[in-house]
C-alpha cells in the first residue's frame, strides 16, 4: 500500500515535468490539490467505514506501472466481441490509455464525441466550467484519478439534441510485461433538452493483474435525459474501481445501469447529486459472481431539493466464494420536502463460502417525505423449482432460470436492444447454462 | 387548530418527574483513578477478586478511546468531574418498607411508584435503585421460596459469590467497549437475578433506576440468570432530576438464557431528557446483551422516551440451536433529544430466528436513528430474520436515520429488512375528521396504532405507564 502510494508521489513529479507549458493553468492547480488531498488522506483501509467490508490491500500489493507506453496496436477483429454487434454506435476506444483513432468513430458535427485531451485543447473554458465539479473532494481514489486526469472520453450534447446512435466508451488495455495501473477520466455534458445513451466498459487482454482507477463526471441540465450503462465483465485479474458523480438539474431524468459479472475486484462509488426540482434517478444494478470474486457497490443519492424522485434496486447472485458489499445511502435534506426515495437490494447467495455484506442507510432530516428501503437475503423458491422440475425442466437449468428470473429487473431500464441482448447472454453464460430465448 | 398550534402544543410538554428529593448522601469525590475504584470496592467490602476484577476492567479502560462513530452530537463527559460513588445514608439492611426512609419513599410516591401499594396490589417484586445504591427489594422472601435470587448485586457478591464470578463479564467482557468497560471498573450497584432450573417466575421483577445527587454517574450492572427451562419477565424503569448539567448513565445488562429458558426483559426509559433549548439532560450509554443457549428465547422491548442522548444496542447472542431473540422498540425523541438505538443479532446456531421491529417517532429538532446489525454466521443453518424499522417525523426541523448493517455467511439464511419514513398523513388525519375526531385525538389514535407492535409486547402494568409516558412525551397526542 505504502509502496504504491511512494511510487505515485514520484509519478506525480514526473507528470508535472512532463506538461511543460500547462503546468501553469487553473487546470492543474486542481490537479495538485487533488494529489495534496491523496498524499493526506492515503488509501482507504478497513476502519473508514465506507470501507469497512472491502479491503483494498490486497489489489494495492502489486507493482503497478503508472504511465503506458502506449504504442501497441490491436485488430478489430480480435476485439470485435467486446462491442455492440449488429448495430451503428459512436465509438471512443482507447488502448492502453491512449486515444485510438483507428478503432473510434467521433464526430463534431451537432454534438461533441471526442476525448477529453482534445477537449482540453480545444474547448479550456468546458474544462474550466465542469472539471472536478462533481466529484466530491475528500474521496482519495478519485482525487488520484483527478491529479493524473489528462485523458478519456468526453462526450457534450448540445441544447435540444439527441444522439442518433448510442455511444461506447471502450477501454482496453494491451498484452503487458508488467502489472499495470490505467486511470481514464470521463467527462459527460448533456445540456438543456438533450438526450445521449452511453455504454462504458474496461477490458484487459493482459495475463497480469490490471488495475482500473476510473472516474466520470456527469452534468445533466435541465430537461435532458441520459441512459449510462457500466458493463463490468472483465478478466479475473482485472480490478476496477470506478468513482462515478452526477449532478443532476431540474427536470433532468438519469439512467445509470451497472453490470458486474467479470472481474478479480469492483468497486462502485455512484454519487447522485440533486441540484434541481422535479428530477428523476433510476439506478439499477445486477451482480453475479463467483470464485475469488469481490463487488461493492457504493451508492448515494443527496436529495437538496423538494420535488425529486429516485429509484434503486440492486440484484446480486453470488457463488463460490464470491462476497458482496452493497451500500445505499439517501440523504433527505431539511428543506427537501416532498422526496419520494426508493431503494431496493435483494440477494441470494448460492454456497456457504459466499457472503454478502448490505448495508442500506436512510438519513431523513424532512418530514413530508415518502422513503423506503428494502433488502432481502434468500434463496430459490423450491416450489418453483420443483414446479419447472415437474415440466421436465432439469435441476440446472431449473436453477438457472429461476436466478434469471431472478436477475432480470435489473434489466427494466435498459433501452438498448443489443445491449440487452448481450447482457442476456452474459447472464446466462455466467449462470452456465443455455437459455435460449430473449425477454 | 392549525397543524403548527398542535405541534407546538404536542411537543412542548415538560418533563414530569424532575423533582430532587433531599436524602442525605454518601458521595465519593469526583474524578476516577485506582483509589477511587479500591474506595468503592471497599465501601461495598467487596472480595478480593471483585475488586482485582474492578481494577482489571480500569486498566483497559485507560487504553480505550471513547467512540465516535454514533449518529449523535454531544460534548464528551468530563469522566474525571464526576462522582462515582453516592449512596443515600443509612444504608443498613431493610427488611420491611417501613424502615425505608420517608423522604425516599415520598419519592416514589411521587414518580408514581408506591413500592407499598405494588406490593400489596400488583404482585411486582422490586429493586430499586437510587443514584448508585439499591434501596430496596420487595418479595424477596416470597421468591426465595422457589429458590429465585432477586437482590441488588452487592448483595449477590457476598452471598452468591460462585454464580456472579462464573457468569459476571460472560457475555459483555470488560473489554467490550469504552463505557462498559467504564462501568465493570466503577459499578456501584444493581440488580442480580437468578431463576433455578424449570422454574416459572410467578410474577414480573423490576428495578427502577433514579439518579438524585448532582455531579453523579449512575454506573448500574444488571446481571440475569434463568437456568435451563425457567422462565422470567423483568422490568426497568428510570428517571432523574432536572439538572443544567449532562449526567452520565453508563449501564451493563447482562441476560443468560440457558437451555430452554425465556426471558422478557422490558425497559421504559424517562430519564431526565434536558429542557426544551437542549441544556441539561441525562447521557444515557448503555450496553445490553444477551445470550442464549439451545432453544432458548430472549426478548427485548423498549420504550425510550428520555435522555438527551441516547446510545443504546440490547443484542442478542444466538449461539444454541433453535434460539430466537427478539427486539421490539418505541423511540421518542423531542426537543433536541438524539438518540442512536437499536439492536444485534448474531445468529451462530442452527435453526435461529430473530424479529426486530423498531419505531422512531421524532419532533422538534431531534434526531433518531436506528443502528442495527444481524449477522449470520457460516454454521448458522436456516437462519431467519425479519427486521422491520420505521420512522415517523413530526415537524420538518427534526430528522431520522436508519443504519442497518447485514452480513451473511450462509447460503440457507433468509434475511429481510425494510424501512418507511413517513409523517402522519393528512389525509389519515382528513378521514379522522371525516368521522367526528378532533386532530388531536386522531394524532392519539395514529401515533397509538403505529406503537401498537411493540406495546403489546409489554407487560400489562407497563403499557399503561409506557402508553403514560409516551402522552407526556407528546403531550396531547396520546391519550
Amino acid at each position: 500500500m505504502e509502496q504504491l502510494k511512494d511510487k505515485l508521489e514520484s509519478s506525480f513529479i514526473l507528470f508535472e515535468n512532463d506538461l511543460n507549458g500547462q503546468a501553469k493553468t487553473p487546470i492543474h492547480k486542481i490537479r495538485q490539490k487533488a494529489f495534496k488531498t491523496f498524499e493526506e488522506k492515503g488509501f482507504p483501509t478497513k476502519r473508514n467505514e465506507e470501507w469497512k467490508y472491502t479491503n483494498l490491500n490486497p489489489i494495492l500489493k502489486h507493482d503497478y506501472r503508472i504511465f503506458q507506453k502506449g504504442d501497441n496496436a490491436i485488430d478489430f477483429k480480435d476485439v470485435k466481441r467486446y462491442f455492440l454487434s449488429d448495430m451503428d454506435t459512436y465509438k471512443l476506444v482507447f488502448v492502453d490509455g491512449v486515444f485510438s483513432s483507428w478503432l473510434s468513430e467521433t464526430t463534431h458535427d451537432r454534438f461533441d464525441v471526442c476525448t477529453f485531451n482534445s477537449m482540453m485543447a480545444k474547448n479550456p473554458q468546458l474544462l474550466e466550467e465542469y472539471f472536478n465539479k462533481a466529484l466530491p473532494a475528500e474521496e482519495s481514489l478519485a482525487a488520484i484519478n483527478t491529479a493524473f486526469a489528462r485523458e478519456g472520453a468526453f462526450i457534450r450534447i448540445k441544447k435540444g439534441q439527441t444522439a442518433d446512435k448510442p455511444v461506447e466508451m471502450v477501454f482496453f488495455t494491451t498484452r503487458q510485461d508488467k502489472e499495470v495501473m490505467m486511470q481514464p477520466r470521463n467527462l459527460v455534458v448533456v445540456e438543456e433538452n438533450a438526450e445521449v445513451q452511453i455504454v462504458e466498459r474496461h477490458q484487459s487482454l493482459s495475463e497480469l493483474p490490471v488495475l482500473t482507477n476510473v472516474a466520470t463526471e456527469i452534468f445533466a441540465h435541465k430537461a435532458s435525459r441520459l441512459f449510462y450503462y457500466k458493463v463490468q465483465n472483465d478478466n479475473l485479474q482485472a480490478s476496477l474501481i470506478d468513482s462515478t458523480s452526477v449532478i443532476q438539474q431540474e427536470k433532468s431524468n438519469v439512467t445509470i445501469g451497472t453490470f458486474s459479472f467479470g472481474n478479480k475486484f469492483i468497486r462502485n462509488n455512484l454519487n447522485i447529486f440533486l441540484q434541481g426540482e422535479h428530477t428523476e434517478t433510476n439506478m439499477d444494478g445486477i451482480t453475479i459472481i463467483g470464485d475469488g470474486q469481490l463487488c461493492d457497490h457504493h451508492t448515494l443519492v443527496d436529495h437538496k431539493i423538494p420535488n425529486c424522485l429516485s429509484n434503486e434496486l440492486y440484484k446480486g447472485i453470488y457463488d463460490g466464494s464470491a462476497h458482496g458489499v452493497f451500500n445505499g445511502k439517501v440523504m433527505v435534506h431539511p428543506h427537501a420536502q416532498k422526496t419520494n426515495a426508493f431503494q431496493e437490494n435483494n440477494n441470494i447467495l448460492l454456497t456457504d463460502k459466499a457472503s454478502i455484506d448490505t448495508k442500506p442507510q436512510l438519513e431523513i432530516y424532512a418530514d413530508d417525505v415518502q422513503c423506503s428501503h428494502g433488502c432481502t437475503i434468500g434463496q430459490l423458491d423450491e416450489d418453483a423449482l420443483f414446479y419447472l422440475q415437474s415440466r421436465g425442466i432439469p435441476e440446472k437449468e431449473g436453477k438457472a432460470l429461476l436466478l434469471y428470473a431472478f436477475a432480470n429487473d435489473g434489466l427494466r431500464n435498459v433501452k438498448i436492444q443489443e445491449l440487452r441482448k448481450k447482457l442476456n447472454r452474459q447472464i446466462a453464460h455466467k449462470l452456465g447454462v443455455n437459455l435460449d430465448f430473449e425477454l | 387548530m392549525s397543524e403548527e398550534q398542535l405541534l407546538q402544543e404536542v411537543t412542548g410538554s415538560e418533563y414530569k418527574y424532575g423533582f430532587y428529593t433531599n436524602i442525605e448522601s454518601d458521595k465519593a469525590p469526583p474524578g476516577l483513578n485506582e483509589e477511587i475504584i479500591r474506595f468503592i470496592s471497599a465501601k461495598k467490602n467487596e472480595p478480593e477478586w471483585m475488586t482485582d476484577w474492578r481494577l482489571d476492567a480500569f486498566r483497559k479502560w485507560e487504553k480505550m478511546k471513547e467512540p465516535n462513530w454514533a449518529n449523535v452530537n454531544y460534548s464528551s463527559p468530563d469522566f474525571q468531574a464526576i462522582s462515582y460513588y453516592a449512596a443515600p445514608k443509612k444504608k443498613k439492611q431493610l427488611d420491611s418498607l417501613d424502615e425505608v426512609d420517608p423522604e425516599l419513599l415520598k419519592t416514589f410516591e411521587k414518580l408514581g411508584i408506591s413500592l407499598d401499594e405494588q406490593k400489596r396490589l400488583s404482585g411486582v417484586a422490586m429493586d430499586v435503585v437510587v443514584d448508585s445504591v439499591s434501596v430496596k427489594t420487595t418479595f424477596k422472601e416470597k421468591l426465595s421460596e422457589l429458590g429465585i435470587i432477586f437482590c441488588s448485586i452487592s448483595e449477590a457478591i457476598q452471598e452468591h459469590p460462585d454464580l456472579v464470578r462464573k457468569y459476571l463479564g460472560t457475555v459483555v467482557p470488560k473489554s467490550d467497549n469504552f463505557y462498559a468497560a467504564l462501568n465493570s471498573a466503577v459499578f456501584t450497584d444493581g440488580s442480580f437475578c437468578y431463576i433455578p432450573k424449570g422454574v416459572r417466575c410467578p410474577m414480573e421483577l423490576s428495578t427502577y433506576f433514579r439518579i438524585n445527587e448532582a455531579g453523579t454517574g449512575q454506573f448500574e450492572r444488571t446481571l440475569l440468570i434463568a437456568d435451563e427451562a425457567s422462565y422470567v419477565s423483568y422490568l426497568e424503569g428510570c428517571t432523574a432530576p432536572m439538572r443544567d448539567e449532562n449526567q452520565l448513565h453508563a449501564a451493563v445488562v447482562e441476560l443468560i438464557a440457558l437451555d430452554d429458558a425465556e426471558i422478557k426483559y422490558s425497559t421504559v426509559q424517562n430519564w431526565y431528557p434536558g429542557d426544551k433549548n437542549g441544556k441539561g439532560g441525562v447521557y444515557n450509554f448503555v450496553t445490553k446483551r444477551g445470550i442464549c443457549e439451545r432453544n432458548a428465547k430472549i426478548s427485548w422491548t423498549q420504550v425510550e422516551t428520555g435522555s438527551a442522548v441516547t446510545w443504546k444496542y440490547p443484542s442478542c447472542i444466538l449461539k444454541g440451536e433453535n434460539s430466537v431473540g427478539e427486539f421490539y422498540s418505541v423511540a421518542v425523541t423531542n426537543n433536541y433529544q438524539q438518540a442512536d438505538t437499536g439492536t444485534k443479532m448474531i445468529h451462530l446456531g442452527k435453526n435461529t430466528k430473530s424479529t426486530i421491529i423498531s419505531k422512531g417517532i421524532c419532533a422538534g429538532k431531534s434526531n433518531g436513528s436506528y443502528r442495527g446489525l444481524v449477522k449470520i454466521g457460516p454454521r448458522a443453518e436456516n437462519a431467519r430474520n425479519f427486521s422491520q424499522c420505521d420512522s415517523l417525523l413530526m415537524g420538518s426541523s427534526c430528522g431520522s436515520h436508519t443504519f442497518p448493517y447485514i452480513e451473511t455467511k450462509n447460503k440457507t439464511a433468509k434475511v429481510e429488512h425494510e424501512a418507511t419514513t413517513s409523517k402522519i398523513g393528512e389525509d389519515q388525519i382528513f378521514y379522522c375528521n371525516q368521522r367526528g375526531i378532533g386532530e388531536e385525538e386522531a394524532i392519539a389514535l395514529i401515533v397509538n396504532g403505529y406503537c401498537k407492535d411493540v406495546l403489546n409486547q409489554l407487560p400489562m402494568e407497563f403499557a399503561v405507564e409506557a402508553q403514560k409516558l409516551l402522552a407526556i412525551s407528546l403531550e396531547g397526542s396520546v391519550g
